[in-house]
């Protein structure tokens, strides 16, 4: 197979010097990723509606058209029933709905919530390796030394959101939502942060681009840390408010949880707050267990030199993220709600002495084995 | 280079993400603002309670269960940043600072099982 060869970005950009460079660089690679992950929550709330009518033998949104799309000659058909405008139609939708503010709210942070709940779901993509490097640029926003640090220190700033919508919403179901909800993230956050150092220990390097490097060759983490793997996977749910954990808006207790007094576009954003942080999460997991862009076979263990490569690395590290976040959805249509008692107790007394133990016999065995 | 600094692209990125989270609700407000009509009434501003009349104000007792896990939540935390440098540089510590740490975590450990037996752990 012949790849078509590096080709220099100086040879059609600009000079505009090294800062100059560095800026545009930095520019496009915000808005890229900025692009593909709206791009992914918008098709991930379709899945979520075409999975779910699967499992429940259901056909699911597939009316949503442009006009005259249904004209091209063989694509048509598909193009129309698939459902692939519903996002288009869900969007401008929840943008139109009156945007009411009830009067018993506390107006400035009942505006401020949606924003905070949002913001974090999106600074996490920061620190992640989505792919090796593409024209000698790597392929990661800010390759941070402390990037795990960074990522739990973003991932605690969600709760805020929440909480504050909760308290905003000056009523009882958010209210007790917000309350229920704060609880069960901070403690599957220790769960989640516990469960994590022992690849560390494994890497020895906090970077995520080494966590990616040390898995080159097939020799992927969840192999060697299969229980900490489990561990993040169920505190992934627990912290994203999925089922089975979305005690926070159990929808037969307490109606939408801390956003029932929302509604048009800033419920949107909390619910596409929820979907981001369903793929960051998603990602942590393919960039901390998985292997992130590399694949043991077809000579893409290794940073990619050509153009191609560079963008087959984006591709298996996508579709790596898609595997899981089919995973999240199908989960969610097939098991019922924990109770809060059940989720309380597998935080704090299953999860925290299986990670401390898992950390602790991990200690032992590298430090002997070290000297 | 200074400009080449990995904290300068992620302070662009945090403001980026908020023009990106800010711009959708600026929008909404102008639009509510602007066109669309003003349609408010009693039922509508009230408390969502499923169509019943809702009693007293939001401020319902909650149980003091959630007070204690935020403490116990505290300590945690802190242990798993102190966890994570060592994570990283302990194959190549003596014996006296790995068994220090160890000691440190047994300690860890001993606050949870205090906690467990006290059964704050349990949510009855």
């Amino acid at each position: 197979m012949h790849l078509p060869p590096l080709i220099s970005l100086a040879a059609w950009l600009p000079d505009l010097g090294h800062d100059g460079n560095f800026a545009l660089l930095s520019l496009i690679k915000i808005v890229g990723v900025v692009a593909v992950l709206l791009t992914m929550v918008a098709y991930a709330v379709l899945v979520e509606r075409k999975v779910s009518a699967f499992i429940q033998d259901r056909v699911g949104p597939n009316r949503v058209a442009l006009p005259l799309i249904g004209n091209i000659p063989v694509l048509g058909p598909f193009l129309t029933r698939l459902g692939i405008w519903q996002p288009i139609a869900d969007g401008v939708k929840s943008f139109l709905k009156e945007d009411f503010t009830p009067n018993h709210v506390r107006k400035i942070y009942f505006w401020l919530a949606p924003a905070v709940t949002m913001i974090p779901a999106f600074l996490t993509v920061a620190v992640i390796p989505f792919g090796s490097n593409l024209n000698g640029e790597k392929m990661v926003l800010a390759d941070l030394d402390v990037g795990i640090l960074y990522t739990f220190g973003i991932v605690s700033l969600g709760v805020y959101g929440i909480v504050l919508a909760g308290y905003a919403a000056n009523s009882k179901y958010p209210f007790l939502g917000g309350i229920r909800s704060s609880a069960q993230m901070i403690s599957y956050e220790i769960a989640m942060g516990l469960s994590v150092i022992p690849v560390f220990m494994l890497v020895g390097n906090l970077n995520l681009s080494s966590v990616i490097s040390y898995q080159a060759d097939g020799n992927w983490i969840v192999f060697r840390q299969p229980i900490a793997f489990l561990v993040f996977l169920v505190a992934a749910f627990a912290e994203t408010n999925r089922l089975p954990f979305d005690m926070p808006e159990s929808e037969t207790e307490l109606v939408g949880g801390y956003n029932t007094e929302y509604s048009s576009m800033k419920f949107a954003l909390f619910f596409m707050g929820e979907y981001a942080n369903m793929i960051t999460s998603s990602a942590m997991m393919v960039t901390l267990f998985w292997g992130g862009w590399t694949l043991p076979f077809g000579g893409f263990s290794e940073p990619a030199t050509t153009l191609a490569g560079g963008l087959a690395h984006i591709g298996i590290f996508l579709g790596k993220v898609i595997v899981f976040m089919v995973f999240f959805i199908w989960v969610r249509w097939m098991l019922p709600r924990f109770r809060y008692d059940q989720l309380m107790d597998l935080g704090w007394r299953r999860f925290l002495p299986l990670t401390l133990a898992n950390l602790f016999v991990t200690a032992v065995i590298m430090w002997l084995q070290a000297h | 280079m200074a400009t080449d600094s990995p904290y300068l692209l992620i302070t662009v990125f945090l403001v980026a993400a908020t023009g990106f989270a800010l711009a959708p609700l600026g929008l909404a407000y102008a639009w509510a603002r602007f066109f669309s009509p003003k349609k408010s009434g009693p039922e509508k501003n009230a408390v969502y309670e499923c169509g019943l009349q809702s009693k007293g104000d939001a401020w319902v007792r909650f149980r003091s269960e959630y007070y204690l896990y935020g403490i116990i939540f505290l300590i945690f935390d802190v242990e798993t940043i102190f966890l994570l440098p060592f994570a990283v540089a302990f194959t190549s510590l003596p014996v006296g600072a790995f068994i220090a740490m160890m000691v440190f975590l047994l300690l860890l450990v001993e606050g949870l099982v205090w906690a467990w037996r006290k059964g704050i752990l349990t949510w009855s």
